[in-house]
């Protein structure tokens, strides 16, 4: 354990990375992850604090100072059971939480020093104990033997809120179907986050622990469709989480939009990541290869597509954003990787226009050039147009990355279900239910886009209700 | 755990062909206007087809294909008895079927099967209705028996008059337009030239036309926008907004143009497919 006292506090330990230049043109892991002597010296960091504020940071309250404390005494699979006493999907989030604003934000030590690298640890301590093949151990069926199978929990969706609300249910003896509308469980982790950060076999195996667990995934069944939310009661089902996602990607109505070249980003993502479109032609779902790509937005997303861009061999990558840098809502290091693989920043630009050929193809778009005004409702500064300047971009292929609303399929089709006033799903915050009894909601269904992780800490809250009720 | 084909029938030999296809949960749920989602195995392509058909009973649903494509080539090395890896359904919106009269349903190439779906729907709203079906040729016609048992008066026009009227589809909605009182109602399944030019035929009548827009789809569900068009100037879904609109409204040169996107890529895939047969002796 570190001495406080005597001994000067070590920088974060680096995470070792794909290079750049290198991993620009592969869908291989950027992050390649700690080896276990890294680890050590990493968790040796953490200052194992009387009132850890870290774990206050963790949308589903992970037990952080626990977990580390058992990677220092060299115990692995105890680190794993603390992790997975609150968290279904270790080895996700170990990845995709956005740490720098929950428990590494939170860390004391980042008040003078930079704070423990919390998110690669869990990573560590999840990869770890999946690569000994430990995870019979805890997901041996004996144990986790259904002990209430006359109450069953269906999910509709299979997203990360759907995922954290089966392993929580499951893990305390529950039944728990999951109906997922596409050919492949993992919602977003396999349809929009792309392999370099995410790689499908890391939600696989995350899902193969579910199964185990005895959780069942029914895959092409549509909620709202397929079944709706009144067919799962009458077949038994004493509660229904529903986490079907964000939904339908926003255009920017903008005139040129619908020209051949010009996709969103949930369509570009989908193409690649659940069609294995960088495969093509050993995959049968295409996706168009474009030279000089554009991408409109500067989310998390965003920063996704244009990397993929990148490695389906793109020549010049630009993200074309109204305001700077500064403003960008993507993660730093999401932004600072897409940099250094050579994606250009066009900020302070504003889509204004989509230019054609005579066939109906992308080949230019004009932006109009922008300065920041006064903050606005969202805090940040609002973007104003610099009158009369424009200019014009090469492109044949532009990306919409800006955002999404409500998907109106199970909406349509349960219409007792009541809705915020921007369409999404009012859910209570606490408990995670909606205006139908028995009936939870959670994740960007209930949020609009947000995070693996916000919507994790939702299904977490859910399922603990659930299983207030049933058991 | 797939989907079986219960059967297989190829309507016209080396083009059309017929599958029903057992998915109990899609076909508890279908009505005319759905269509679903099909993917044949591990590494293949999700399509969109119309449901030309379902029985609910026997927990099955009929799809009619073309063979345009890679997906649709490998569709057709399959047998019956054989299975699809998934059928995902039903989806989008049904047709809005209510009792309004007089109906023309008009149906060309595959859209026929999907338009007689709707068509056995509207009788059985109550509604009249009067069925074109078109063709080059006699024997590129399909449904016509499907569609007389249900539908006493069918009109067929092809190309070179082998059968019924000698010309287009749409000269026989002309004068149907011209001689009927009152059309509550014409549907239009079929090529996107075809669905325009009914469009400009009741366009001067006032007549509402509904067409099924056959756009480019990915999930199916939403989650993309491929399958956008613009309708009445507005940005909609063929997925979850349509896929019929009010024909009077479609921007069908937008859809055309739309509908080659991955051309490209499409015409290196069946080669590739093409090969692969030819080694395998298929």
């Amino acid at each position: 354990m570190a001495d406080k006292k005597s001994k000067k506090v070590r920088g974060r330990t680096p995470m070792p990375h794909q290079e750049a230049a290198e991993r620009a043109h592969n869908f291989g892991e950027v992050a390649l992850g700690y080896s276990r002597e890294q680890a050590l010296i990493e968790a040796e960091r953490c200052l194992q604090c009387k009132k850890p504020l870290c774990r206050e940071g963790c949308p589903v309250n992970i037990d952080i100072k626990g977990f580390i404390g058992a990677l220092v005494d060299d115990d692995l699979h105890g680190a794993y059971d603390i992790i997975r006493k609150t968290n279904s999907l270790p080895a996700v989030c170990g990845r995709v939480c956005p740490q720098e604003n929950q428990c590494e934000g939170m860390c004391v030590l980042g008040k003078k020093h930079e704070p423990v690298a919390i998110g690669r640890l869990e990573r560590y301590v999840a990869d770890a104990f999946m690569a000994e093949s430990a995870c019979e151990e805890v997901t041996d069926l004996d144990t986790c033997a259904l002990t209430r199978a006359d109450r069953k929990v269906a999910c509709i969706g299979s997203g990360p809120a759907s995922l954290t609300v089966a392993g929580y249910l499951a893990g305390r003896g529950l039944k728990v179907d999951v109906y997922e509308a596409l050919h492949e469980p993992g919602g977003v982790l396999i349809y929009g986050i792309p392999e370099f950060r995410l790689p499908k076999t890391v939600v696989a195996r995350e899902i193969d622990g579910l199964k185990k667990l005895g959780v069942t995934f029914h895959t092409n069944w549509v909620g709202g469709r397929t079944i709706t939310i009144q067919d799962l009661f009458e077949q038994g089902y004493d509660a229904v989480f529903v986490g079907v996602g964000a939904g339908l990607p926003r255009f920017l109505g903008v005139p040129g939009e619908n020209l051949v070249g010009v996709f969103s980003a949930n369509e570009y993502l989908t193409r690649v990541n659940l069609g294995r479109a960088y495969d093509f032609p050993n995959h049968d779902t295409p996706a168009y290869r474009g030279r000089h790509v554009v991408v409109l937005g500067a989310g998390n997303v965003a920063m996704d597509a244009a990397r993929t861009a990148l490695r389906m061999d793109a020549k010049s990558v630009t993200i074309v954003y109204r305001r700077t840098e500064e403003e960008m809502p993507a993660r730093k290091e999401e932004i600072t990787h897409a940099v250094e693989e050579g994606v250009r920043l066009s900020c302070l630009c504003g889509p204004v226009l989509f230019h054609g050929d005579n066939q109906g193809r992308l080949k230019a778009m004009t932006v109009q050039k922008m300065r920041l005004g006064e903050p606005d409702d969202s805090g940040r500064c609002a973007p104003v147009c610099i009158e009369g300047e424009t200019e014009q971009l090469k492109c044949d292929m532009a990306i919409i990355a800006v955002g999404t609303r409500p998907n109106p399929i199970l909406l349509e089709a349960t219409p007792e279900l009541e809705l915020t006033r921007w369409g999404y799903i009012a859910a209570d915050p606490e408990t995670c239910e909606t205006s139908i009894p028995n009936v939870f909601a959670g994740g960007d269904i209930v949020t609009g886009a947000a995070t693996v992780i916000s919507a994790m800490g939702a299904g977490r809250r859910a399922a603990a209700e659930i299983a207030k009720r049933l058991l | 755990m797939g989907y079986k084909i219960v059967k297989k029938a190829e309507l016209i030999p080396g083009q059309t062909t017929m599958m029903v296809i057992e998915a109990p949960q899609v076909a508890k749920k279908a009505k005319p206007g759905n269509f679903v989602m099909l993917r044949v195995s591990e590494t293949g392509e999700r399509i969109p087809l119309t449901i030309a058909d379902c029985d609910r009973e026997a927990g099955t649903v009929t799809i009619v294909y073309l063979v345009v494509g890679k997906t649709t080539a490998e569709m057709n090395t399959l047998k019956e008895g054989g299975e699809f890896l998934d059928v995902c359904g039903p989806l989008g919106r049904p047709t809005h079927i209510e009792k309004s009269g007089t109906v023309v349903c008009v149906g060309g190439g595959t859209g026929i099967a999907a338009m007689h779906h709707i068509a056995k729907g509207h009788v059985e709203a109550g509604n009249r209705v009067i069925a074109i079906v078109g063709a080059r040729s006699k024997n590129l016609l399909l449904f016509c028996s499907e569609l007389s048992s249900f539908c006493p008066e069918l009109r067929i026009a092809t190309d070179d008059g082998s059968e019924g009227h000698k010309g287009f589809v749409t000269e026989v909605l002309q004068e149907i337009l011209e001689t009927e009182d009152e059309i509550a109602e014409v549907v239009a399944i079929g090529p996107v030239p075809m669905m325009e030019a009914v469009c400009r035929v009741t366009l001067p009548f006032k007549v509402k036309t509904t067409v099924s827009l056959n756009s480019i789809m990915v999930d199916g569900i939403g989650m993309c926008g491929a399958c956008r068009c613009t309708v009445g100037g507005k940005t909609l879904f063929a997925c979850v907004d349509g896929p019929e609109f009010d024909g009077h409204k479609v921007d069908f040169a937008e859809l055309r143009t739309r509908l080659w996107q991955f051309r490209e890529q499409e015409e290196e895939s069946m080669e590739k497919f093409s090969q692969e047969c030819q080694c395998h002796g298929r």
